[in-house]
Parts: structure tokens; C-alpha cells; sequence
């Protein structure tokens, strides 16, 4: 099986800082990895990067292959091909994520009918609706026809982030990129989304980068975790590998804390 | 009805009020514009009565100081002044947010060209900038007017865009939009213009009168329409000399221009609340 994304000796830096310093993992078709690190360890930057959207002024080296083209140095009209089919973000805070003056309905039928004309079979109007109406429906959300109608402000948090996950798998990519997608939202729907995203990748085969610090929420969402620390692979393998038997001294810190959280949260000391 | 719910219908009429006192002052001019091209009361260049007439059933704001009838005279700045504020804003709105989502969107440092070139631009009075447009097309007519407030215009529209839309680009929508393989251009079409278009809109309309102003001061200097069109602003000048034995002369385009400049900001306000979807359901 080849890798989907392939990051070879990534180093991302603004002017002198490096942010993120020669990191190398794989994810393979199907494959679901998850990142892991504190947050400002260069997880989200490594998304932009698989996808080559990184902010004006951070600097890119090393490879970074999406679907086996490469990504770093390609310019940005033919990495728009390339976006979206191959591979789609699902962002941690889905009200700034959702355009706020667009009915979601049409946010969802955007990408919906951009895939369908790049697979030469154009979409458009009932068949389009049907199509977001169908979408919404797989992604959970209770009356579809009013939720497509209405504006993100009108959803809750919950929703707007269901809306966004549709919106994702509207590209069809082969690749799901989920950006800490359930760190703005109550333990409730934390759970709820989290099934859902387990449910969608199995159902329809995607490889999933799951990016986190959440470490129990990566333990039962992935197969396989690279553990990140200022910007640097501390730690690669399986999750039972990693979780269980941990080589690095970060990573058991980082398993110490959630622990202690646990504990806390369960009333021991 | 919860009485939140009542508060925020009272708003809403409150708003709708302000678009309705809007629509119908700038409606007035409009009404009177399309009127003048099929019917005027007298001929505005010949003389209908005395000289300096006051105001009476057959001249209803009298008459100027070479017997011809003013209210006609005013009817026709209504139509110039029409002109002037859509040609102005057509032009500046062109310019200007085609100088300003390149600017956004351009590399650093023609960026920072195109800032720092608006910025000096801007330090100019608009009335200025549209003086030196006239003077350098050495013929002064209703066009050259329009074009020059229009370049004067763009400067301030290129800038509003430029930064509004910077702050568009900067939100998760349009990086989720990215990556979900939308092009720059259509980045432009589906969300920046939308998004953008409310601020830019009550913006325009804020220009609008701007330009009918700066129209009124040109002609005032004697840059602007050149006669028989009745710029509000060269009424003024005409009235100038008699303003103390006929103060109408000079009332009367004052009241006109402001009414028509009230008029426009109260549409912006109005429309504003109009088209913000998060005010409207809130």
C-alpha cells in the first residue's frame, strides 16, 4: 500500500525560529494516525503544510507528498486539483470556520458540486439540494431541510461543527485531515462527534490524520500516533505501543497529566 | 411574545423606519430626475418672469436673478446631481475594489506599494484630487466631474477593501474553503465580495454624498457642469451676490443638497441592517 501522505524531513520556519524541525511520518490509505502534542508543538502547521497552505511568511523544507505529488514548492493553482480531492481539513473552531453570511446549505453545495464537476458529472439544482440534504443526513443532523436553511450563528456548536465535517467529506477526499475538531465543544458532543468521525472514515474508507492533544479521545480514535514536542517527532509507532510501554520522557509526561486528570476528575488523589 | 422578543421587534421596525425615511427622501430625487427628463415646468434657460421673483404659485421657489424659474433649475440639479453620485461611486467602487482585493492579495511588497501609494492619496482632500483631474483635462464638464470625483473616490474605496478584506482572508472559512480546493478567484467571488459587500455598501452610499458634495463645491469654483446644467452647487455660486435681498435663491439648493445627502445616508444605515443576516435573525 502506498502512503497517501508522505512528510519526509519536514522543517517549517519563520524567519529564525523553527517551528517545526525534521519530521517524517506516513499515512497510508485507510490508515488512520493521529498527532499528538501541547499545543504550539507544530501540529496544525503540519496539516496546513500536507496541504500546502501554510500563512504567508513561514517557509516550508524538506517533502511533503499528498497522493504522490509533491507539495512543498508546487504553485497554488495546480495544488488546487489537488485540495480537497485528495485530502480535506475539518478545523477545531467551527463558527469561524463556517462562512458567517452564507445559508450552510450553499457552504455544503459548494464543495458538493465542485467534486461532481471534477468527476465530469455535474450537479445542480434539485439533484444538488438532494445531494446536501443527503449529506447532512449522514453526518447526523436532525431535519436536514431547516439546518440546510440556516445561517452558523443559528446552529449550536455541535452542529456547526457537523456542518463543517460535511462539508469535508462533500470533496470526497481520500484523506480526512480533523484539526482538533472536538476540542471547542462539550464533552457531550466531544463523544457524539468523535463516533461520528469513526463511524464516516470506516464507512467510507478514508485515511484519517487526527490531530490533538487530547490523548485519550487520540488512544480510541487511531491506529497509529507520532507524538510531537516543540515542533519535533519525539515518539512514533502504534497507539498500544506508544500508550502503553511510552519510550520517550515526554510522552509518559503527557500520560502522567491525563492520568492525573483522571483522577481528579474521579475524586482520587 | 417574550418581552426580549418585543424589544427586538420594536428594533426591527425601528431600522425598517430608517430605510423607509431613506428610500423616500432619496426616492423624492430620483422621482423628480426621471421627471425632468420628459417634462420641466419652464424652460430652464429662458426667462419665465421678474428678476428675483419670491416664491409664488406660478415659481414655487421664485425666480434668479435673470427671471428664470429656480424650481425648475432645481429639478435638473436633482438629475445632476443623481449622476454625479452614481457615476462617482460606479467609478470609485470599480477602481478601488479591483485596487484594494489586489492589494490584499498581492505579494509584500506591491502590498505595501499599493498602501503606502493609497495612503498619500488619501492624505489629499478629495476635492482636491478632483480639481487636479479637471485642470489636467483642460475642458470642464459634467463627465470630467464624474471621473474626477470617481479617481478621487478610489483612493478610499481601494483602502476600506484592502483592509476588509484582509481580515476576510484571515479567517478559518477561507482556509477551510482552500483546502477544500477553491481557487483565489473563486475565494473572491463566494466569500470575500460577499462578506465585504455590506461594509462596502453602506460605504458607498456614505460616498455618495461625499461626491454630490464635492460636485456642488466644484461647480461652486466653476470646475464642475458648465451652464445650461443646473449644478446644485453653481446655483449657490449664482445666489451668492443676492443672498441678502433674495435668501431663497440660496436656501433652496442648500436644502435640496443636504436632503438628497441625509437622504442617502439614512438608505446606508437602513440597508446595512437590512442585509446583515446576524442582526436581521437576532
Amino acid at each position: 500500500m502506498s502512503a497517501l501522505l508522505d512528510v519526509h524531513r519536514l522543517t517549517i520556519r519563520t524567519g529564525t525560529t523553527t517551528l517545526v524541525r525534521d519530521l517524517s511520518f506516513q499515512t497510508a490509505s485507510g490508515e488512520r494516525v493521529g498527532l499528538i502534542g501541547e499545543s504550539g508543538s507544530g501540529k496544525s502547521l503540519t496539516a496546513l503544510a500536507a496541504t500546502g497552505l501554510l500563512p504567508a511568511g513561514l517557509v516550508a523544507e524538506g517533502s511533503v507528498e499528498l497522493a504522490g505529488q509533491q507539495v512543498i514548492g508546487t504553485p497554488d493553482n495546480q495544488l488546487d486539483q489537488l485540495r480537497g480531492t485528495a485530502a480535506a481539513i475539518v478545523f477545531q473552531e467551527p463558527l469561524t470556520a463556517l462562512d458567517p453570511l452564507k445559508r450552510v446549505g450553499r457552504q455544503v453545495a459548494e464543495p458538493l458540486s465542485r467534486r461532481a464537476r471534477r468527476d465530469g458529472r455535474p450537479l445542480s439544482g434539485t439533484a444538488l439540494d438532494g445531494a446536501v440534504l443527503a449529506l447532512l443526513d449522514e453526518v447526523a443532523l436532525s431535519d436536514p431541510t431547516r439546518i440546510a436553511r440556516a445561517y452558523p450563528h443559528e446552529l449550536s456548536g455541535g452542529q456547526r461543527q457537523r456542518i463543517a465535517i460535511a462539508m469535508a467529506l462533500a470533496c470526497r477526499p481520500d484523506l480526512l485531515i480533523a484539526d482538533e475538531p472536538t476540542t471547542a465543544l462539550d464533552v457531550t458532543t466531544q463523544a457524539e462527534i468523535l463516533n461520528l468521525l469513526d463511524r464516516l472514515v470506516r464507512e467510507r474508507n478514508m485515511a484519517l490524520l487526527f490531530i490533538s492533544h487530547d490523548l485519550p479521545v487520540v488512544a480510541n480514535t487511531v491506529e497509529r500516533v507520532v507524538v510531537l514536542r516543540k515542533g519535533e517527532a519525539v515518539e512514533t509507532g502504534p497507539v498500544a505501543t506508544v500508550f502503553g510501554a511510552p519510550q520517550h520522557d515526554y510522552t509518559r509526561s503527557l500520560l502522567a497529566a491525563a492520568r492525573s486528570f483522571d483522577d481528579a476528575l474521579e475524586g482520587r488523589s | 411574545m417574550t418581552a426580549a422578543a418585543e424589544t427586538q421587534a420594536v428594533e426591527r421596525r425601528q431600522h425598517s423606519l430608517t430605510l423607509y425615511a431613506g428610500a423616500v427622501l432619496v426616492g423624492i430625487h430620483v422621482v423628480i430626475a426621471l421627471l425632468t427628463l420628459v417634462w420641466l415646468p419652464y424652460d430652464p434657460s429662458a426667462m419665465a418672469g421678474g428678476r428675483l421673483e419670491p416664491p409664488s404659485w406660478l415659481h414655487w421657489v421664485g425666480t434668479d436673478r435673470l427671471g428664470r424659474d429656480l424650481f425648475t433649475q432645481l429639478m435638473i440639479g436633482s438629475r445632476i446631481a443623481l449622476m454625479v453620485g452614481v457615476g462617482a461611486v460606479a467609478i470609485g467602487a470599480v477602481i478601488g475594489v479591483t485596487l484594494g482585493l489586489l492589494a490584499a492579495f498581492a505579494s509584500r511588497w506591491l502590498d505595501d506599494a499599493l498602501a503606502a501609494t493609497l495612503d498619500i492619496l488619501i492624505a489629499f482632500p478629495t476635492l482636491l484630487i478632483a480639481m487636479l483631474v479637471v485642470a489636467a483635462s483642460d475642458t470642464a464638464s459634467l463627465s470630467t466631474a464624474i471621473v474626477a470625483l470617481g479617481i478621487a473616490l478610489s483612493a478610499i474605496v481601494a483602502r476600506l477593501t484592502r483592509i476588509l478584506a484582509k481580515r476576510v482572508l484571515l479567517m478559518d472559512y477561507i482556509t477551510a474553503a482552500r483546502t477544500s480546493g477553491t481557487s483565489w478567484l473563486g475565494i473572491v467571488l463566494i466569500h470575500v465580495l460577499p462578506n465585504i459587500w455590506p461594509t462596502l455598501s453602506v460605504n458607498f452610499a456614505l460616498q455618495f454624498g461625499l461626491a454630490v458634495i464635492a460636485e456642488a463645491s466644484l461647480s461652486y469654483l466653476g470646475l464642475g457642469a458648465p451652464p445650461p446644467n443646473a449644478s446644485w452647487g453653481r446655483l449657490l455660486q449664482e445666489a451668492q451676490g443676492t443672498v441678502y435681498t433674495a435668501p431663497i435663491g440660496a436656501i433652496a439648493p442648500g436644502v435640496a443638497l443636504v436632503s438628497l445627502v441625509i437622504g442617502m445616508n439614512l438608505l446606508a444605515d437602513g440597508l446595512r441592517e437590512a442585509i446583515d443576516p446576524t442582526r436581521q435573525a437576532r
